[in-house]
């Protein structure tokens, strides 16, 4: 088992705001890990970090052995890590396919010549863009028409369009960032297997995510954020029982420690 | 998020085309059916003033073909479009008035010329978004314009006449009006469907990503300053053939052909036709084009009634007589297989 993602000491400062303050983990190979913690933990923001959107200030992001530290998020993406956001980034206006296509850009196999002049190059990579398209959107079990826009999706079934589209990517590290909000009891099923065929796949999970009930079923390591650093890292199990992560969730001096079932 | 582009004008229709007329414009053959409109014209109507007019059309189809790569692929604001359009009359009429060469010789400078004032342009502009890219490519055109006006070498406010016709073998003119007009339709008509096919492409997606969410397309590993560069410089390279048309066809390049309104018209075309959607950029040129010629009858009015139209077109139809279509077929391929290696990942 190595070190697919290493994050060490990760900083970001929005003026006097320590978002980010010395966040450190690691993700191994095939590992699903979960951050969790209170809403303006810096969870989404350490993600932003590691994807290239933000700068982070200080610290190190290893990708694979590679230092992709403040690097441009393409390069970030081209290096191998796909993510998914927070609320929604599809293209509204495209169809499925093309949303799905867009993960896929990497892919290459035609330049501008081609299009202009439609080489049997052009329309065999055209064809193999279109079957793949296909192929992820029945990896990820969606069952709605494919050829319109976006945005006469349902948000569950634009949320699974979303998770294809990081999935055509083909990359061994994926950042899913809260994929249950908003999805319904079976939606949230369907998605706790997905993660786990993704994993069988051979890449590696890290999800933002505040189901509790979803984390502690799915996650193989939790790691807990508050103010902006890790308070807590480990099992699920362990984790639950951790007096630093209760405080953080229910306060300190509160002796009606609930079960963290679903939040 | 993304403020490339207006939502309001976004393509919008979300449904296959039901009825079979609707099937009939968005036929492939439609092409050769325009093609052949253009081609059958000049039986129609073959005056002096009518094959000019039909040619001014022509080559303001070929810069709103253009400039739709700019702004309805790739959802970047250009205000100062016709500076690319200045770049190509001016180099091909200097140098083919310098070397006293046929001007289509110097298609390799026009193209180099372009190239690189899409590069000068875009590369400071392109890393702003929105209404700064819009001023700051408007600014450019205006700087190309009086850079004309005042220089030497493109003879100030008078600018260059004289400028050698097309080609000339023996007593075969390309320049006479009726056989310049066939290679004018020819010409853009090639650009037009080059264009289309871009759109159509890998590259003409890229450009729809950045258009509709430029940090989404970028976490896909899409270099949306790269990409943008290049639809920058696929429009710049048409705004230059536009250019070198005008300069043959008018046999005269002044810095008065580059003024802002025409930049303005161009777009016009671009957003009256429907942004993004070859088909319509061309119904749109032609309208914005012919109609003031139509309209010649009005006298003072004409004008009036021009910009009047625009309005109700614009309230009635913000997305454009004919915008891009929402949809796809949703047949799939059964004889390509399950892409190999698809469940690999690669890192």
């Amino acid at each position: 088992m190595s070190a697919v993602l290493a994050v060490t000491d990760l900083q970001i400062a929005f003026g006097g705001v320590k978002a980010v303050d010395g966040l450190s983990f690691s993700v191994q190979e095939r590992e699903i890990i979960a951050v969790i913690g209170p809403n303006g933990a810096g969870k989404t923001s350490a993600f932003n970090c590691i994807t290239g959107f933000y700068k982070p200030t200080a610290g190190a992001v290893i990708l694979g052995g590679k230092d992709i530290t403040g690097k441009r998020p393409a390069d970030i993406a081209a290096a191998g890590i796909s993510r998914t956001f927070q609320n929604l980034r599809l293209f509204p206006d495209l169809t499925v396919l093309d949303n799905v296509r867009a993960g896929m850009h990497l892919y290459g196999g035609q330049n501008w010549a081609d299009a202009i002049f439609h080489t049997p190059r052009f329309t065999r990579s055209e064809g193999a863009y279109t079957a793949e398209a296909h192929h992820w959107l029945d990896f990820v079990g969606y069952e709605g028409a494919r050829g319109v826009p976006i945005r006469n999706l349902s948000y569950g079934q634009q949320k699974q369009v979303e998770i294809a589209r990081a999935l055509a990517r083909k990359s061994g590290l994926l950042l899913l960032d809260e994929p249950a909000a908003g999805l319904n009891y079976a939606e949230k099923q369907g998605l706790l297997s997905l993660c786990r065929r993704i994993r069988d796949l051979g890449t590696a999970i890290v999800l933002i995510e505040h189901d509790m009930g979803l984390v502690m079923k799915l996650s193989e390591r939790i790691v807990v954020m508050n103010f902006g650093r890790a308070i807590a890292e480990g099992t699920p199990a362990e984790v639950k029982l951790n007096q630093a992560v209760i405080e953080a969730y229910l306060g300190k001096d509160d002796e009606e420690v609930a079960s963290h079932g679903d939040a | 998020m993304s403020e490339n582009v207006d939502t309001t004008l976004a393509p919008r229709m979300t449904r296959p085309p039901s009825s079979r007329l609707s099937r009939l414009f968005e036929s492939r053959q439609l092409g050769w059916v325009a093609l052949g409109i253009a081609v059958s014209a000049p039986f129609v109507i073959a005056t002096p003033y009518a094959l000019n007019v039909m040619t001014t059309a022509a080559i303001f189809v070929l810069l709103a073909s253009g400039l739709n790569i700019v702004v309805g692929y790739c959802g970047l604001l250009d205000l100062g479009y016709i500076a690319f359009m200045a770049v190509g009359a001016y180099t091909s009429g200097i140098i083919a008035k310098a070397f006293d060469l046929p001007l289509i010789f110097t298609i390799p400078a026009v193209l180099v010329m372009t190239v690189l004032a899409g590069l000068i342009i875009g590369a400071p502009t392109l890393r702003l978004r929105s209404d700064y890219l819009a001023i700051v490519t408007l600014g450019f055109g205006e700087i190309t314009r009086i850079t004309a006006n005042n220089l030497t070498v493109t003879g100030g406010p008078s600018g260059i006449f004289g400028i050698p016709g097309l080609l000339k073998i023996g007593d075969f003119d390309l320049q006479s009006p009726a056989v310049f007009y066939y290679v004018t339709v020819i010409i853009v008509a090639g650009f037009v469907l080059a264009a289309a096919r871009l759109g159509r492409s890998r590259l003409g997606r890229a450009w729809r990503f950045v258009r509709e969410d430029e940090d989404a397309a970028e976490a896909m590993g899409i270099h949306t300053y790269r990409v943008k560069l290049l639809a920058y410089i696929f429009g710049a390279i048409w705004g230059g053939f536009g250019g070198l048309l005008f300069a043959a066809h008018l046999s005269a390049v002044s810095p008065q052909s580059f003024i802002f309104l025409q930049s303005a018209l161009v777009l016009m075309a671009v957003v009256l036709g429907g942004m993004g959607n070859m088909r319509g950029v061309v119904i749109g040129a032609l309208v914005i084009s012919l109609l003031p010629e139509l309209l010649r009858d009005l006298a003072a009015y004409r004008y009036l009634a021009f910009g009047l139209l625009l309005i109700v077109v614009m309230v009635f139809r913000p997305q454009g007589f004919w915008p891009s279509l929402g949809y796809e077929p949703e047949r799939r391929k059964p004889d390509i297989p399950d892409p190999a290696g698809a469940t690999e990942a690669s890192r």
